[in-house]
Parts: C-alpha cells; sequence; structure tokens
C-alpha cells in the first residue's frame, strides 16, 4: 500500500479494518464455512454506510471518495478485506455501481441507489466471460423489436444468489452490450458452484431467452467495449489491492513462524536456505505492492498507461500471490495445509483472486496486443 | 542569494522547455552504451562531455548539489521531474553512474570543503570522470577485506595492490578507491578512502575481456602509488563509515537524486533492440506463446519502474532502506528479460549473418551476459543476506573475520 496516506484515508483504512476484525474475525467465517451467502446482510448494510460500495460513483450520483481519486480510496479498502480474508461481493458491487454511475433510467438509479445504500448487492458476470476475446463470448444479446433479448451462460458468478440484480455482458451483433437485469426474471436460472474460497461464493447463470426492455441497457447497444474496459481495469485494481492485503498477512504470520519454530536447535530464520527465500518473497511483495498502487494511480487519473499498467498489475500479482502463498504453506510444513491454521484462508483468497477478471496469461495477452499497437482483439 | 525554492511543477516545465530546446533524441547507445571500437567510445565520451557542460551552462547540472559547488540546491522530486522529462533525449549516460552516485555522492558527503570545491564543479561541467575502486580480485562482495594497502611516507601515503570490475577506468580520470591502512584492527576498523588520479606511471590499466568480446571493464594495478594526506576523504581508518555510504549510493544508482538520467516507460525506442522488434523479426507476432512471453516482459518493464518509485519515496521520506529488494527484483527481473529476448528470437539468436547482427546477435549474447544483471553491483545473494537480516531482522550469517585482528582473517585454505 501507499507509504504516504492522507489523515482522512488513514482513518478510512483503520476503520474498515477495525470494523472487519470485530465483524468478520476468522473464528466467524470459519463458522460461517457452510452458510449459504458467507456474511449478513447488516454487515454489508454497515460496510456500504462506510463507503464500501460509493467509491466509484460520482458525486452528483450519490456516490464520492475521500481523495476524489476513487479507486485509490477503494484500493484501501480492498486491501484490508485481503488482510483479513473479509468476505462480500466488494469487486462485482462497486464493478456495477460504477458502471450505473451517470446512467439516465428509472432502474438504473434505484439500483444504484440500493447499492450505495448496501441494501442490495448486484452480481458483474464479468469475472470469468471472456471480455478480452468477443469470437469466444459466451453470452449472445439481440434485438427483438423494441427489447433486448438474452441467451447464454456466464460461471462463476460471485454471489449471484445473494444479488438482486444482473450486469450481463454479452456480444451482439454490433459489439459488446451490457443490459441490468433482475436476478428473478423469467429464463435467468441460478445454480450454486462449490469453489476453493470458504468466505466466497458463487454460482453459475444461464440466460434462457431472457427479455428485457431497451431501457435496461447500461451504455449504448453494441458499444459497451469502452466502458467494459474501464470496468476490468477497476476490477483488476481491487482485486490486486485485495490480493496484496492477503499476501502481506501470509507474508508475516510466516515470517513469525520462522523466527519461532525451532529445528536442529535454531530458529528456521537462522538458516541462510530460508532467509534467501524470505528474501525473494520480499521482493516480490513490495514489487506486488508497487504495481498495486501503480495500477490504482492511473486508473485514478485515467493516464494513457492505465490499462497496462492495470494488466501489468493483474498478471504481476495474479502470478506472485498463489506463489508466495504457498512458499508460505511449504515454509510451514505440514501444518500449512490444515484447516485449523489461518494460512489458508489467504492461500485461497490470492488463488481465486488470480483468476477472475482475467488470468495472468489472459492480460498478458492483452498487454502484448497493447504494447505491439494491435487492438484487434480488444473488445470491440 | 534568493532562498525561494521553484515549485517541482514550474521547474518542470522549464525543464521541459529546456530540454526540448536543448537535447537531441536519444541514441541507442546512450541506453546499451555499447560501441563497435574504442575509437567509437572515446568519440561518445567527448560528447557525453559536451552533453553535461550543455546541461551545466543551461543551468540544470547538479540539482540536488549545494549551489556553492555549481549545483542548484534543489529536492530529489525535482530531480525526478528532470529525469521524467528527459525520456526520449540524449543526456550524457557514461557520466551518471558511476562519476555522479557513487563518487560525487560521496564526496558531497565526506569531503573536505577544497576537496569539494575542487572537484564538484568540474563534475558538474563534464571536466572530470571518476570510477569507483572498491572491488579487489579476491574480493568479491567481502568489499570490506579490501587488501590494497596504504602506508604513510611523511605528508603522503604510498598505495599498492589491485583494483578490479572498474568500469571505464582506461579513459576516465579520478577515481575513488578503498584502501587497508592498518592490519591490526577488525577488518571493518582499518580502512581509509582516498582520491586517486587515474592518469599516472604509478597506475597500470589492464582491460578485461568479457564473454561477448567486448572490454569496457578495467583492472588496475598500483605500485608505489604516491598520495598525498590532502587527497585523504574523512577520517584514518574510518573508511568503512563511508564504505557503508559508498555502497548505499552505489545501489541507489539510478534512483539516486545525483544522477541525470531518463526515468519513465516511453523509452522503448531506445531500447536496441525491444521484445516487439525480436518476435517481429523472427516471425512470431502472430504466434499466442511470443504474445504471452511479450506481455511478461512488458509487465516486468511496469513493475520495475513502479516498484523503483516505492523504493525511492521509502528513501525519500527516510521510512526505509529498500535499495537492496530494488536491486533483488531488478537483477532477477532482467534476467527473466533476457531469457524472454532469447527465447523470441529463436534459432536466430545461437548464428547469424552480419546483416542480422543487431535483432538477432544481440539476443543470444545478451543470454550468455545475462547474470550479469545479477552479479554486478553486489551480488543478489548478497541482497538477499541484506534484506533478510536488516530488511526482516532475520539473526546474521555466521563470520570467520569478526572481532579478530584483520592480518589474521584466514584468505585461503590452512596449507598443511
Amino acid at each position: 500500500m501507499w507509504q504516504i496516506l492522507s489523515s482522512d484515508q488513514t482513518l478510512l483504512r483503520d476503520t474498515t479494518a477495525r470494523f472487519l476484525i470485530d465483524q468478520v474475525p476468522l473464528s466467524r467465517l470459519r463458522r460461517d464455512r457452510h452458510d449459504p451467502a458467507g456474511f449478513d446482510s447488516s454487515y454489508w448494510k454497515s460496510g456500504a454506510e462506510m463507503g464500501w460500495t460509493s467509491l466509484l460513483v460520482d458525486e452528483e450520483h450519490g456516490g464520492g471518495s475521500l481523495s476524489g481519486r476513487g479507486p485509490v480510496d477503494l484500493a484501501l479498502i480492498a486491501y484490508e478485506f485481503g488482510r483479513h480474508a473479509a468476505p462480500g461481493p466488494l469487486v462485482d458491487c462497486n464493478v456495477v455501481a460504477s458502471a450505473l454511475s451517470g446512467q439516465e433510467g428509472d432502474l438504473h438509479r434505484a439500483v444504484l441507489a440500493d447499492l450505495i445504500g448496501g441494501t442490495t448487492i448486484s452480481a458483474a458476470c464479468l469475472g470469468a466471460a471472456p471480455w478480452h476475446d468477443p469470437d469466444a463470448a459466451t453470452v449472445r444479446i439481440l434485438r427483438d423489436g423494441g427489447d433486448i433479448l438474452i441467451d447464454g451462460a456466464v460461471r462463476p458468478v460471485e454471489s449471484a444468489e445473494q444479488a438482486a440484480h444482473l450486469l450481463v455482458t454479452g456480444m451482439s451483433e454490433s459489439g459488446l452490450t451490457q443490459v441490468l437485469v433482475c436476478a428473478t426474471a423469467p429464463g435467468v436460472a441460478i445454480t450454486t458452484l462449490k469453489g476453493i474460497d470458504v468466505t466466497r461464493r458463487f454460482a453459475s447463470v444461464t440466460f434462457d431467452g431472457v427479455r428485457a426492455p431497451a431501457s435496461a441497457l447500461v451504455g449504448a447497444f453494441g458499444r459497451a467495449g469502452e466502458q467494459v474496459s474501464r470496468q476490468i481495469q477497476q476490477a483488476a485494481v481491487i482485486l490486486c489491492a485485495e490480493a496484496v492485503g492477503a499476501m502481506d498477512t501470509a507474508f508475516q504470520m510466516t515470517v513469525d513462524w520462522a523466527f519461532s519454530r525451532y529445528t536442529f536447535g535454531r530458529a528456521l530464520a537462522s538458516y541462510q536456505a530460508l532467509k534467501h527465500r524470505f528474501a525473494d518473497m520480499k521482493a516480490s511483495l513490495e514489487a506486488s505492492h508497487a504495481i498495486s498502487d501503480a495500477a490504482a494511480d492511473a486508473v485514478a487519473d485515467r493516464t494513457d498507461l492505465a490499462a497496462e499498467t492495470a494488466s501489468a498489475a493483474k498478471s504481476y500479482v495474479g502470478e506472485q500471490g498463489p506463489e508466495l502463498a504457498q512458499e508460505c504453506v511449504q515454509l510451514h510444513g505440514g501444518i500449512g495445509v490444515t484447516y485449523e491454521h489461518d494460512l489458508h484462508f489467504f492461500l485461497r483468497r490470492v488463488t481465486l483472486d488470480r483468476l477472475l477478471y482475467g488470468t495472468p496469461a489472459e492480460h498478458r495477452r492483452m498487454l502484448a496486443f497493447m504494447h505491439t499497437g494491435q487492438f484487434k482483439d480488444k473488445p470491440a | 542569494m534568493n532562498d525561494y525554492m521553484e515549485s517541482v511543477e514550474d521547474f518542470r516545465l522549464r525543464a521541459r522547455a529546456w530540454i526540448k530546446g536543448n537535447l537531441g533524441p536519444t541514441l541507442p547507445q546512450d541506453v546499451s552504451q555499447s560501441c563497435d571500437s574504442d575509437d567509437e567510445e572515446l568519440v561518445a565520451v567527448a560528447r557525453d562531455r559536451r552533453l553535461q557542460r550543455r546541461m551545466f551552462d543551461g543551468g540544470f547540472a547538479g540539482i540536488c548539489f549545494p549551489r556553492e559547488y555549481g549545483g542548484l540546491g534543489l529536492t530529489a522530486s525535482h530531480q525526478r521531474a528532470f529525469n521524467e522529462e528527459l525520456v526520449g533525449h540524449e543526456f550524457p549516460s557514461r557520466l551518471s553512474v558511476p562519476t555522479f552516485s557513487p563518487c560525487a555522492a560521496v564526496l558531497l558527503e565526506f569531503g573536505t570543503p577544497e576537496q569539494k570545491a575542487r572537484h564538484l564543479p568540474a563534475i558538474l561541467k563534464g571536466d572530470e570522470v571518476w570510477v569507483q575502486m572498491l572491488s579487489e580480485p579476491g574480493g568479491g562482495s567481502d568489499v570490506a577485506g579490501a587488501t590494497t594497502s596504504a602506508v604513510r611516507d611523511g605528508g603522503a601515503w604510498v598505495l599498492n595492490g589491485s583494483k578490479v570490475w572498474t568500469s571505464r577506468a582506461w579513459w576516465a580520470d579520478w577515481g575513488l578507491i578503498l584502501t587497508r591502512t592498518n592490519w591490526n584492527v577488525p577488518k571493518h576498523q582499518g580502512l581509509t578512502v582516498f582520491i586517486l588520479p587515474l592518469r599516472q606511471p604509478s597506475v597500470e590499466i589492464r582491460r578485461i575481456e568479457r564473454l561477448n568480446g567486448e572490454s569496457e571493464a578495467c583492472q588496475e594495478f598500483l605500485t608505489d602509488v604516491r598520495v598525498p594526506d590532502s587527497d585523504r576523504v574523512g577520517e584514518l581508518d574510518a573508511g568503512w563509515t563511508i564504505g557503508t555510504r559508498w555502497m548505499y549510493h552505489e545501489r541507489s544508482g539510478s534512483n539516486s537524486p545525483y544522477v541525470t538520467r531518463p526515468i519513465g516507460l516511453r523509452n522503448e525506442s531506445a531500447e536496441e533492440p525491444t521484445v516487439v522488434d525480436i518476435a517481429r523479426k523472427a516471425g512470431r507476432l502472430a504466434d499466442p506463446l511470443a504474445h504471452d512471453l511479450i506481455g511478461e516482459s512488458r509487465a516486468l518493464d511496469i513493475v520495475t519502474h513502479a516498484l523503483r518509485g516505492r523504493v525511492a519515496t521509502a528513501a525519500a521520506s527516510g521510512q526505509a532502506d529498500h535499495s537492496a529488494i530494488d536491486r533483488l527484483f531488478t537483477g532477477m527481473a532482467r534476467v527473466r528479460q533476457a531469457t524472454i529476448a532469447f527465447d523470441l528470437a529463436g534459432s536466430a539468436a545461437g548464428a547469424w549473418t552480419e546483416a542480422e547482427e543487431g535483432e538477432m546477435g544481440a539476443p543470444g549474447m545478451e543470454f550468455l551476459l545475462r547474470q550479469t544483471s545479477c552479479i554486478g553491483g553486489g551480488t543478489t545473494e548478497i541482497a538477499r543476506n541484506v534484506i533478510s537480516e536488516r530488511v526482516l531482522g532475520m539473526p546474521r550469517e555466521p563470520t570467520g573475520d569478526r572481532n579478530i585482528p584483520f592480518r589474521d582473517v584466514p584468505r585461503g585454505p590452512k596449507r598443511v
């Protein structure tokens, strides 16, 4: 995280941390392992009141941020989410809120107000959709008279079963299109998925001739490419900050372990072979902090390099997060793979963060296209 | 004297205008610093000296050096702004490291007023090029184990010994040299730093040819070199105090507030050749595997840049010295990038025609030399020791040279 924060930002970060420690300690997360939602609605509402879902929304549309740079403030919260393995669809709710900010329709305004208030949540249905490759799109969106018709499937979608609304992204004959759909609309089927993270819930969502009015479009029909790119950048910022938080916790646990664990009459921390591995981990951790912050800065300021920096962050942190967490497991030995130990919460967190909103390989590919000046595979 | 300090943004705008008006585009050799022949290199050196002079005359040399020594007396943020504006433009690349940092930085910190007045303005004008004489043939990373001796003789000192891996000493003017002045105390307590003019008969300079045929590094042999006591830097036997700061400035490298060189992500055109050029030449721009490698290399560029900024901020705000983290990361990233370039080039990186020399020969040779980025300027193994011990606070490695007179420290296997 940033080495220099304003007092407002420090307060936001510390308040979030205290709230998470109080509301969702690891003991609670262990207990809620089989809870269908994984968190209470009151937890989410209190979080929303602290700004969890409003930082990417313009002030005139009900949002606002402390520093005037929403993605940076949001990254501070996401970092604490990662540090405490906190539950709740932080990424999706913010992606949808950002997409709805400034949209004129009554439905859009109502959903945005509920998101900001934390009274309902939304799913973005974008986490694994092949938005980077239009030819492989799994959702088709057509015009049918004055209506919009949606067919296809997308998975995994975070908290889809708890969501009141779904932001659906699909391919139309004229390009990427986004539509806001009620989760209970006829033709929407949501199926629970099992998953690797005990703190988060996922489902698959299928659309079988789902009909929505044209007023439900988010942005123009066939012209959603640019807004989707922006949403991917925002999601990358949140996921990277979260992963860095989880990496920090896992690393600190492992450093503490190295000092307290003795073998052959010496602390683990005294073996050069292990010290060097800790040094490598520290370097990748600091680099992850640096690129995660750089991505938030670039996306907040919409610099020329925002897309490249976000993809660099998502590919680098996506790769290093699980590598560092697995190295922490290795240095713990057998205890590191038990449910009783806390380490797995953070291993799960970074492993899933690696997959969502583009794998490292997908972001490397996008980087290559941006870097070589070939944009043919960019969302149309 | 006006006490008002120009704001960074005002300075940046003024620097931008001056750079645009006075400096041409970067040449490939500014970045690669490789020349085909010694004659060509001497021409490049002369150009660097002229560029430095142009910066001095334009009022942009020594941004963080005090005004009394010809500098601007501004801050690290001003230097960073200048460096960012410099991207894509020519600059005196051979003078930045090691002349400005660590050498001038060490002089500024430890030199006498007379030493500073004599050398700093000359450095800022491009009149003096310096090298650091730290490593020794038997030393490697154990810099404090220096055995080049300095013995007092009246008002002067007599130096004997050898220094190695001194980049570009064959055309430089001055050296900063770490010597042993006391063999009867533990190794860190008997060192002293001197200023040494390189162009004199008692200093023999030999070139070291590296495996790619280039020979920029040198080894110096000192035979009864006389140095006046007025050229001693810092207190007698206090050389390690200077040595630690010296190596800090060395690790800071391009991050140092005393170094003028472009920082940014937009000077790819200057690198020769880029991974994209290599992939294009190899006909692999449509190959998904090549995309993965190009993306990885680009990500490493962006991450390296971001980490450098983070480490600089930590240093400038006094929070932590994380230069060893930068050193380790950058070394490893460059190793990976050299491998990526080599992989992208394919078999032509192993054998190439005269015409392909630039695009294809370079990745092959760079791959062979790959480990230099993890060796030069302190190995990554030492950086890992520094990170684990000083940043993470882990126990230090046992040593065989602590608390005993340096003359009793084993310097080779025990012979029966």
